[in-house]
C-alpha cells in the first residue's frame, strides 16, 4: 500500500525542523520525505492532503499501565489500544505492576498474545526486574529478554535493598538490557501523598521532601558508576535533582531520563480541595519544580517524556486524599497537554517530539521514531491549534481518572498510522 | 448577621466578620447555657447526626448537649464499630446517611479532606469536627472566644502555640483563624514538629520555648499527638517535657496576665506542669470547654437557618 502525504507541516525532531512538506510511506515503511514541492503520486497511490496540519511521528510511551492480567475492568489492551490510537501513540511500553506482576515469561508470552491480537497499535511489554517487584531476587531476566522484555523495572517501587539492585543492574549489563527505575529515597517518601511545602502543610497532608528524589537518583548514579548497566529513571520532576543527572551525563553514564505529562503541566496547587485525580506518584511539585522540568525538556538533559498513563476505578479515586489510589489516564491527553508547552511559547514541536517519539525510539532501540526514509511508518496526522475542552467520559480508556476534566486544550488528533496502516481517524 | 456558608468544613473559607458573627452570637448561647432553662427551639424539627469515625469522648459529647439543648434530634453514630469495618467505603457511609435526610451531619475522621469529600456527596449541612491533620474549626473559635472574653478583644494580642504543630488540626485552625483576626502568632516547639513550612503562614517559630514564651498574652499548649506519630519525632516524654512542657518557670517568661490554654485531653507531666493546669489564676481550661458548648450551637443555629433558607417550603430539599 502507497500513501502520499501532501501539503504537510512536517515535524521533525531529528533535523530539528518543523516546515511544510510532504511523506510517501510504502510497504509499512517511510519510502521518501522532503521540504520541497511534493513528487507526483505513484500509480495507485492513496493520496492525503494534510492541509497544512501537522505530520510527526508517532509518539512511543515508555511507561503505560494495562491492566491485564489482574485488573481488566480497570483497562484492557483493547481499551488502551484504542485510547493510544486516539491520541496518537502507536507504540506503547507497558508495565509489569499488573496483580500478578509480570515476572515470567509465561506471563509475558499471555501478555503479547493479548496484545496482538487487540490492540491497533506496537505493543512492547516490560518485565519486573524482581519477582513480584518484591526486592529480593531478580527475575529471570535472560528469558524475559527472549520471550520479548524490551526494558526491566519494578515501576514505582523502588529496590531499597542497594546489594539486591547492584547485582541486577550487573547481571543486566551482561545481557545489555535497560533498567528502568522510579527514583525516591524510599524511606523519606513512604507513606507521602504530597510534596512537602505549604500546601501540603495548610492541607495537612502527608508529604515528602523534593530532596528525596535527588537522594534517590544520587544512589543510583553510585550504582551505574559500579556496574556500567544501562539506565533509565522513569520521573524526574525536581530542580535539585537535575545538576546529579547532567554530571552524570557528563561523566559518561549510560543514563537517560523521563518525567511525565503530568508533571510538565500541573503543580501541587491543582490539587486545591483533595482532588484526587491529581494524585500521582510522585506528588506534583512546586511550580518552579515543574518550570525546571520544562526547560531540561528543551535542553535536552530530560529525555523523555511518557504519559505514565495509570488507570484507577472510580472506587479508588473516591476515598479521602491520603488513601486514594495513585496515578491518571492520559494516552489520550499526552499530546494536548504536551501541546500546551507549546502554546505557552516553551518548548518548540521538534522540541516536544524529540522528547515524545525519537528518543524513547532510540532508547530501546526502534527504528520508529523519527521521519526518515526507511522508519517504520508510524505517524501522528494532528491540528496543533484545534481547541476542545476535555470530557473524561468521552475518553476511551476504561478508566476515567484524568486531571483534565473539564479543561481547556488544544490539539486534536486527525489520523494515526502503525506500519502504514491507518488505526485512527 | 453574616454567615453566608452551606457547611463550616474550616477557617479558611471564612471572612473575619463571620468569624465575629458566630462569637457573637456564641455569647448569646454562653448566657443561655448558664440560666436555668438551658434550651432553644433553635434546631426544633431537625435531625442532627454525629458521626465520629475517630474515637472522641469530649467532643462528640459536646456536640451532642449543643444539638440537645437547640432542641434536635441527636443521634450518635459511633463509626469504628459499624460497617467501616465490614468495607463500606465513606461514600456509600455518607449516601446511606443523606437518604434518611438529615439535616446536620457532624464529622470527624481520620483522614485529612475526608469531610471535604463527604460534604460533596449530600444534601445536608456538614460540620467539621475534625479532620486528619488538616482542621478543625469549632475549636478554633471556642479557643478564640475564650480569648476575647478573657482579654476583652481579638486582636492585636501576641499568642503562643506550643508542641506538637506538625499532627495538630487545631494548630491549623488556630493559626489561620488568629491569623485573619490580626494577632502575632507564634509557633514554640522542636522542629521535628514544627516543620519550617509553617513559616509561610505569616507565624514566627521558635525551637526555645522560653525566647517563645516572652511577653506573650496567651499560652496554648497542644496535646503530644501520640496516635499520629510514626515514631521518632522526639527522643523521649520525659526530655520532651523537660525543653517544651508547661510548667512555673518558663511561665515566667509570658505576661504577668498571660492565660494558658489547652484543647484536652491533657497529658499532665508531658506537655503541662499539673499545677500550671489547675491554677484557676491563669488556665482558662474549664472555660473553653464551656465555651464549646455555646460555640457550637452558634455553628450550628447559623447552619440550620441557612439549611432551612434553602428547602423549599414542604421541606423538600432542593
Amino acid at each position: 500500500m502507497t500513501t502520499l502525504f501532501t501539503n504537510a507541516r512536517l515535524i521533525d525532531p531529528e533535523g530539528d525542523r518543523d516546515a511544510p512538506g510532504w511523506l510517501l510511506l510504502k510497504d509499512g515503511v517511510i519510502a521518501d520525505v522532503g521540504f520541497d514541492a511534493a513528487p507526483d503520486a505513484p500509480d495507485g497511490a492513496a493520496l492525503v492532503d494534510c492541509a497544512g496540519k501537522c505530520l510527526a511521528p508517532g509518539i512511543v510511551d515508555i511507561g503505560v499501565k494495562v491492566c491485564e492480567p489482574g485488573e481488566r475492568h480497570k483497562e484492557s489492551y483493547r481499551s488502551a489500544g484504542l485510547a493510544a490510537a486516539a491520541g496518537g501513540v502507536t507504540t506503547m511500553v507497558t508495565r509489569p505492576d499488573t496483580l500478578p506482576a509480570i515476572d515470567t515469561p509465561e506471563v509475558l508470552e499471555f501478555v503479547r498474545r493479548r496484545a496482538n491480537e487487540v490492540a491497533p497499535v506496537n505493543v512492547l511489554p516490560m518485565a519486573a526486574l524482581t519477582k513480584g517487584r518484591a526486592g529480593r531476587e531478580m527475575t529471570e531476566l535472560g528469558f524475559l529478554m527472549d520471550a520479548g522484555a524490551v526494558a526491566f523495572t519494578d515501576c514505582d517501587r523502588v529496590i531499597a535493598d542497594t546489594k539486591v539492585f547492584s547485582r541486577a543492574l550487573t547481571y543486566a549489563k551482561a545481557l545489555g538490557a535497560l533498567t528502568i527505575a522510579h527514583v525516591q529515597e524510599p524511606g523519606l517518601s513512604a507513606g507521602a501523598a504530597a510534596t512537602s511545602g505549604k500546601f501540603a502543610t495548610l492541607r495537612g497532608l502527608s508529604s515528602v521532601t523534593p530532596m528525596a528524589e535527588r537522594m534517590g537518583l544520587d544512589r543510583d548514579i553510585a550504582l551505574l558508576e559500579m556496574t556500567g548497566a544501562a539506565y533509565h529513571a522513569d520521573q524526574i520532576t525536581t530542580a535539585r535533582a537535575l545538576p546529579a543527572l547532567e554530571r552524570a551525563k557528563a561523566n559518561g553514564i549510560n543514563i537517560t531520563a523521563g518525567t511525565s505529562i503530568h508533571h510538565l503541566t500541573l503543580n501541587t496547587l491543582d490539587v486545591a480541595d483533595y482532588r484526587t485525580f491529581f494524585k500521582v506518584k510522585p506528588p506534583l511539585r512546586d511550580e518552579e519544580d515543574r518550570m525546571a522540568t520544562v526547560e531540561a525538556i528543551g535542553t535536552g538533559l530530560i529525555d523523555i517524556i511518557s504519559s505514565m498513563h495509570t488507570p484507577q476505578d472510580e472506587e479508588s479515586k473516591r476515598l479521602p486524599f491520603e488513601e486514594a489510589a495513585s496515578g491518571a489516564v492520559a494516552l489520550q491527553t499526552l499530546l494536548p497537554a504536551a501541546l500546551r508547552l507549546y502554546h505557552a511559547d516553551n518548548l518548540s514541536l521538534p522540541q516536544l517530539f524529540r522528547a515524545l517519539s525519537m528518543n524513547p525510539a532510540k532508547r530501546l532501540g526502534l527504528a520508529s521514531g523519527r521521519l526518515a526514509k526507511g522508519a517504520p511508518a508510524d505517524l501522528v496526522l494532528f491540528d496543533a491549534h484545534a481547541p476542545l475542552i476535555l470530557d473524561r467520559f468521552a475518553l476511551l480508556s476504561k478508566s476515567k481518572n484524568t486531571p483534565f476534566d473539564g479543561a481547556r486544550m488544544q490539539g486534536k488528533v486527525l489520523a494515526t498510522y502503525v506500519a502504514g496502516e491507518r488505526v485512527f481517524g | 448577621m453574616s454567615y453566608p456558608h452551606r457547611h463550616l468544613l474550616g477557617i479558611e473559607p471564612l471572612r473575619p466578620e463571620e468569624i465575629t458573627t458566630i462569637l457573637d452570637l456564641a455569647e448569646q448561647y454562653v448566657t443561655l447555657n448558664r440560666s436555668s432553662a438551658k434550651h432553644s427551639e433553635a434546631l426544633a424539627g431537625l435531625t442532627q447526626i454525629n458521626m465520629f469515625f475517630e474515637n472522641s469522648t469530649r467532643t462528640q459529647a459536646s456536640f451532642e448537649l449543643a444539638g440537645k439543648r437547640l432542641g434536635a434530634d441527636v443521634m450518635n453514630m459511633a463509626m469504628q464499630a459499624s460497617s467501616i469495618k465490614k468495607g463500606e467505603t465513606l461514600i456509600d457511609t455518607a449516601l446511606t446517611l443523606n437518604a434518611m435526610h438529615p439535616d446536620l451531619l457532624v464529622v470527624r475522621h481520620p483522614n485529612s479532606g475526608a469531610v471535604d469529600l463527604l460534604a460533596q456527596k449530600v444534601n445536608c449541612a456538614v460540620l467539621n469536627a475534625g479532620d486528619g491533620r488538616h482542621e478543625h474549626p469549632t475549636q478554633a473559635l471556642l479557643d478564640a472566644l475564650t480569648i476575647r472574653r478573657a482579654k476583652g478583644r481579638l486582636h492585636r494580642l501576641s499568642i503562643a502555640i506550643c508542641g506538637d504543630i506538625a499532627h495538630s488540626r487545631v494548630a491549623r485552625s488556630n493559626i489561620l483563624l488568629l491569623g485573619k483576626m490580626e494577632n502575632r502568632v507564634r509557633l514554640v516547639g522542636p522542629p521535628t514538629l514544627v516543620p519550617g513550612a509553617f513559616r509561610e503562614f505569616g507565624v514566627e517559630v521558635f525551637d526555645d520555648m522560653r525566647e517563645g514564651l516572652r511577653d506573650v498574652d496567651v499560652v496554648m499548649m497542644l496535646r503530644l499527638q501520640k496516635e499520629r506519630m510514626d515514631g521518632g519525632f522526639i527522643p523521649s516524654e520525659r526530655e520532651y517535657f523537660h525543653r517544651y512542657g508547661l510548667d512555673a518557670e518558663k511561665l515566667s517568661f509570658a505576661k504577668e496576665d498571660a492565660i494558658v490554654m489547652h484543647p484536652g485531653p491533657m497529658n499532665r507531666g508531658v506537655e503541662i506542669d499539673g499545677e500550671i493546669a489547675d491554677d484557676i489564676n491563669r488556665s482558662v481550661i474549664q472555660e473553653q470547654v464551656e465555651m464549646g458548648v455555646a460555640v457550637r450551637m452558634a455553628a450550628m443555629d447559623l447552619l440550620a437557618r441557612n439549611h432551612r433558607a434553602r428547602a423549599q417550603p414542604e421541606g423538600v430539599m432542593v
